[in-house]
């Protein structure tokens, strides 16, 4: 699967509250939750970020609750994927059950400024920083992990084994 | 080499001899938890998986906690989803209003999560039941459909930390300081990935309530959970209430951990946690002149009856200053009742609080006590992200559950030597 957008980025510890907050939790509606993503963190978010564009942060991203509306809600505003330095665990399962591409590679968010172009092969790893003309490799997952994001995310991939 | 508790559990649920951290183990499950913000999404999961029943009736619990009692229509219309769907599934531990709690509190009440056991609960705060000697941890709501659909889920085995506290307790300082001191020490990601195993002789005299606090908190270090050994104190307060086996789980002496971390608890004073981050904790005598709108006392950290007891023996005879509102939030109707017997919910009447029926509401800013624009609050919560308890810009400072009572009477945070 091919990935390429502009990028948005943050620091350590954007928590699932600021992505998504739980003042929207009356609805598990990905469009309405899409409507306020990351809203407490970066308020016009939304309106200025285009579909396909990438979410760039620091250390623990996603940490906090356990709402997979914080996944859903960044997947339906259109980005296409997250890259971080690290993932707090919860949304890390999250993204990986529902199909939203997130790779971790801290050479990446080293490298990548605001604003930058980048493309992703997320099969590879391969990220590209169009705009600096670097490349970063990040780090494969585990072959089961693999499996999930083959078979597009946890549901599929059970579906698959009930059925037998 | 020897096995953590974790690892000794997960070994056992995979049907394995013996497990190492960073393998990946499909787990047999003993109970699936969900509440109403995240069952609906669960739902629309688990319909697509093609399976028409739960892998067992009495293993899936449904808590409609958060926007419950229903706070708005779309509320209405997700508790209605989840008490359908409990319905039709023919769910036995679904809660209504008026027999539910707040789901960390309620569950280990009923017995439903006991030592041993592997929960997943698509809750965050499900790693409480680590207090129990269980690997209770929080999922999404893909996982919990999954774990409702075959009653297995795969795990990464965690590497483990161990904490041991050891000293004597300074007066006023319980479980939920020895934690907040932890986070403060290691970092909102210190523990991320880890199991947390939580030991010495302060642990060993801890009751189940301190020992939940603490547990709860965990994930705030990011940690998959947080395990206390099983002893007398845990075996007592399970044997009334479990309906099922249940096997106790003890790490090897020589059991390998990513590091042993230890704490003289008697430098440990009453902890504060400043905005927006659980990590950002001071001891009490540093915490400055910071004038304060709300006091909430309770939640699935500390809303039990020891909580409450401390409460009201702050609160006794006093009254909230004028500009603050004191909300408190027993963990269950169970508790409830028995501060109500107890007189501890007249102390609260007397000191001007609004006592509410059992719910999450104002922890993560859903309803019942909303912060506005500017305006800050104590909590004996768990979490004072940007907005967590309203408006993006007010604040959430976390504390026990005696200073945010002595708080309250003296209007800005205080510890309860200044009002006692």
């Amino acid at each position: 699967m091919e990935i390429k957008g502009q990028v948005w980025k943050y620091g350590d510890d954007v928590d699932t509250d600021v992505i998504i907050p739980a003042r929207y939790l009356n609805t598990s509606d990905p469009k309405e939750l899409a409507k306020h993503c990351m809203e407490d963190i970066d308020e016009d978010f939304v309106d200025k970020m285009s579909n396909g564009d990438l979410i760039v942060a620091e250390d623990n991203f996603g940490c906090g609750s356990s709402r997979e509306h914080a996944p859903l809600a960044i997947k339906a505003a259109g980005v296409s994927c997250v890259i971080a330095n690290s993932f707090a665990r919860i949304f890390y399962r999250n993204s990986i059950n529902i199909g939203l591409p997130i790779l971790e590679c801290p050479e990446a968010v080293a490298g990548i400024a605001e604003g930058d172009q980048v493309e992703v092969d997320v099969d590879s790893g391969l990220i590209k920083n169009l705009t600096k003309e670097e490349e970063y490799q990040a780090a494969a997952f585990p072959e089961f992990m693999q499996e999930l994001i083959d078979a597009g995310g946890l549901v599929n991939y059970v579906r698959e084994k009930v059925k037998g | 080499m020897g096995m953590t508790m974790v690892e000794k559990i997960l070994a056992a649920h995979a049907g394995e001899d013996k497990v190492k951290p960073g393998q990946l183990v499909n787990a047999k499950l003993d109970l699936v938890l969900g509440n109403d913000v995240t069952t609906p999404v669960a739902i629309k999961e688990f319909d697509k998986i093609g399976v028409e029943e739960v892998f067992d009736q009495d293993r899936v619990a449904i808590v409609p906690d958060h926007f419950a009692p229903n706070k708005d229509i779309n509320s209405a219309e997700q508790c209605k989803m989840i008490r359908e769907f409990a319905h039709d599934k023919e769910i036995t531990n679904y809660f209504e209003i008026g027999e539910m709690g707040i789901e960390h509190c309620l569950l280990p009440e009923k017995g439903l999560a006991l030592p041993g056991d592997i929960v997943i609960g698509a809750d965050s705060h499900t790693c409480t039941y680590g207090a129990l000697g269980a690997l209770a941890t929080g999922v999404g709501s893909t996982d919990m459909a999954a774990g409702m659909a075959t009653g297995e889920a795969w795990f990464k085995v965690p590497e483990t930390i161990k904490f041991v506290y050891n000293g004597q307790l300074q007066e006023w300082v319980s479980g939920k300081d020895l934690i907040l001191y932890t986070i403060g020490d290691i970092g909102v990601d210190g523990a991320l990935y880890k199991a947390m195993e939580f030991t010495g002789e302060v642990i060993e005299n801890f009751s189940m309530a301190n020992r939940m606090t603490m547990s709860n908190m965990a994930i705030e270090a990011g940690g998959k959970c947080g395990l206390i050994e099983p002893d007398e104190t845990t075996l007592e307060y399970v044997k009334d209430r479990a309906q099922r086996d249940y096997t106790v789980y003890k790490s090897d002496a020589d059991a390998e951990y990513a590091e042993v971390i230890e704490y003289d608890v008697s430098e440990i004073e009453p902890q504060v946690a400043f905005p927006h981050l659980p990590e950002n904790t001071r001891g009490i005598s540093e915490v400055g002149e910071i004038k304060i709108d709300q006091s909430v006392i309770g939640s699935c950290t500390n809303g039990r009856l020891e909580d409450l007891r401390i409460a009201a023996k702050v609160l006794e005879g006093n009254k909230k200053a004028d500009h603050v509102r004191l909300v408190i939030f027993p963990g269950t109707q169970e508790i409830y009742r028995q501060a109500m017997h107890e007189g501890l919910i007249d102390i609260f009447l007397d000191a001007g609080a609004a006592v509410s029926t059992p719910t999450c509401g104002p922890c993560l800013g859903g309803h019942m006590g909303i912060l506005a624009k500017g305006e800050r609050a104590i909590a004996t919560t768990n979490r004072n992200f940007v907005g967590r308890m309203g408006h993006p810009e007010s604040e959430v400072y976390l504390s026990n559950p005696a200073v945010a009572a002595a708080s309250a009477i003296k209007g800005q945070i205080v510890g309860p030597k200044e009002v006692l």
